[in-house]
């Protein structure tokens, strides 16, 4: 039989990183969220939204020259990690070198810890863990990790859907123009809207969260998805909610749209509310 | 878009003078608590107890800050959402409460009492946490400390910048404002 090589990677490592990608995730916006803010800032109509726009914009460049978090809630760590099925991880636990480094992260970053332990008891656990950890096995010897900080707010406000095969499109967009519209205020608009639509209940959700990630103004692969993220986009910026919800014709930054095979009896939708406050970082090890 | 100075206490005669759509630039002391200090609270009155703070006059911020820094008074320290408070809001309003900042939708019944009270709902700007610490001098316990982030505090803020969403005519910047901009 032949034998491959296999790659070591550190549990160790994986912590130092996860704990850097925290505190980075909560000072530095990525260029594309920054660069969305000064294209907006030149098309919003409104001068109250262009007001918020600019606090938008003068707070991300406090927090990155301070290195303070841009906003108090740091978010959940949802963190992916894609393990190479080459690569073995040494001197430790994958899920615990992860949520160790989120509680390094958390505490020397001057980060909030928001995670209670228990739904029903919702006593604070002090180390802003567990982390919500998703991990696939890929090809390779690498091992990447994505950790996004995601905020509360906007994350209460997004909405699940299993629509029926005959709503289609049009269903589909109602029910992200609803969501959008529900959200208001409450998401810290301008957002970036990830949707999911494909797969089933949970599938859906996942997509949604992935799309959320995406960079702002990439476009989907097929081209029949990527019209639909430009119209969808337009019409959620008709929806007049606008920076802060204070009105305005800037209501979200981006759109992305996941999809996924699903069964013949299903048109699982989700939408998850990202708000200004994009903040992920990725690194590959 | 009229730019108003106020000073804490917030008076019956200074709510008076706030209308839905103002900028207000807020100087003093202002409370800060949000989900959990709110049950607590609603509990107390429930069963007819004291609380720990006299509420008459007082604006409450929703607001969890994230740890100082060294040198920092507080640290980020941006509005959280407003409707999570709404089912104990009329309560705080009718002891004497007279303002909010948050950010989001109220419910009908929050907008009723804001009206009958004479309150107000500010908003300050979601996610400019980092910009917003700059106008607050000073921070203190006062309450709740095992609640952590979410613990009762005082702020003492300078020219801490808000809008008016809700006044006390019953006037609502978030259905005026988007009103102007909806195309669909
Ligand atoms: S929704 Fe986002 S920007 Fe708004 S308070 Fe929450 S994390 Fe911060």
């Amino acid at each position: 039989m032949q034998q491959t090589a296999v790659r070591e990677v550190r549990a160790e490592d994986i912590t130092r990183e996860v704990a850097r990608l925290c505190q980075e995730a909560n000072y530095f916006l990525d260029e594309d969220v920054t660069g969305a803010f000064t294209k907006v800032l030149t098309l919003e109509e409104s001068p109250v939204g262009r007001d918020v726009l600019e606090q938008i914009v003068e707070n991300a460049r406090i927090a990155a020259n301070e290195q303070v978090p841009m906003c108090q809630d740091t978010g959940y760590a949802v963190v992916f990690v894609e393990v190479g099925q080459d690569a073995h991880i040494v001197g430790g636990d994958l899920t615990e070198a992860i949520n160790k480094g989120v509680e390094i992260g958390y505490r020397e970053g001057y980060l909030r810890k928001s995670i209670v332990g228990d739904p029903f008891e919702r006593k604070n656990t002090g180390t802003n863990t567990p982390a919500f950890i998703h991990t696939t096995v890929v090809p390779g010897d690498r091992v990447k990790v994505t950790m996004a900080a995601k905020g509360g707010g906007s994350e209460n406000t997004s909405q699940l859907k299993m629509l029926k095969p005959s709503d289609g499109v049009e269903g589909v967009k109602q029910f992200v123009l609803k969501a959008v519209a529900e959200a208001g205020p409450s998401a810290c608009p301008p957002l970036v809207v990830g949707v999911g639509v494909g797969g089933n209940f949970e599938i859906s959700a996942l997509l949604a969260k992935k799309a959320a990630l995406r960079p702002i103004g990439s476009r989907n692969a097929n081209p029949f998805v990527a019209k639909l993220e430009e119209e969808l986009l337009t019409e959620v910026n008709k929806l007049g909610v606008g920076p802060q919800g204070l009105g305005g014709s800037t209501t979200a930054l981006g759109l992305n749209i996941e999809t996924f095979a699903t069964h013949i009896v299903a048109l699982p939708v989700a939408v998850n509310i990202q708000c200004h406050a994009s903040r992920h970082k990725a690194v590959t090890l | 878009m009229a730019v108003k100075r106020i000073t804490t206490p917030l008076t019956e005669e200074k709510v008076a003078d706030l209308r839905a759509g103002d900028s207000v630039l807020i100087t003093g002391r202002i409370l800060v608590g949000r989900d959990q200090v709110h049950k607590r609270l609603y509990e107390l009155l429930q069963a007819g107890k004291d609380l720990p703070v006299d509420l008459t006059n007082e604006i409450i911020y929703y607001c969890g800050p994230s740890p100082a820094k060294p040198g920092q008074a507080a640290g980020s320290a941006g509005p959280t959402t407003a409707g999570r408070m709404d089912k104990y809001t009329p309560d705080l309003l009718a002891k004497g409460l007279r303002g909010m900042i948050g950010k989001g939708y109220r419910s009908q019944a929050v907008k009723d009492a804001i009206v009958e009270n004479k309150g107000v709902f500010l908003a300050s700007v979601g996610g400019a946490g980092a910009l917003l610490a700059k106008r607050i001098k000073e921070s203190r316990i006062l309450a709740y400390e095992d609640l952590g982030p979410e613990a009762l505090r005082e702020f003492i803020v300078e020219d801490f910048p808000t809008i008016v969403i809700h006044d006390m005519y019953g006037g609502d910047q978030y259905a005026e404002g988007q009103k102007l901009y909806r195309r669909a």
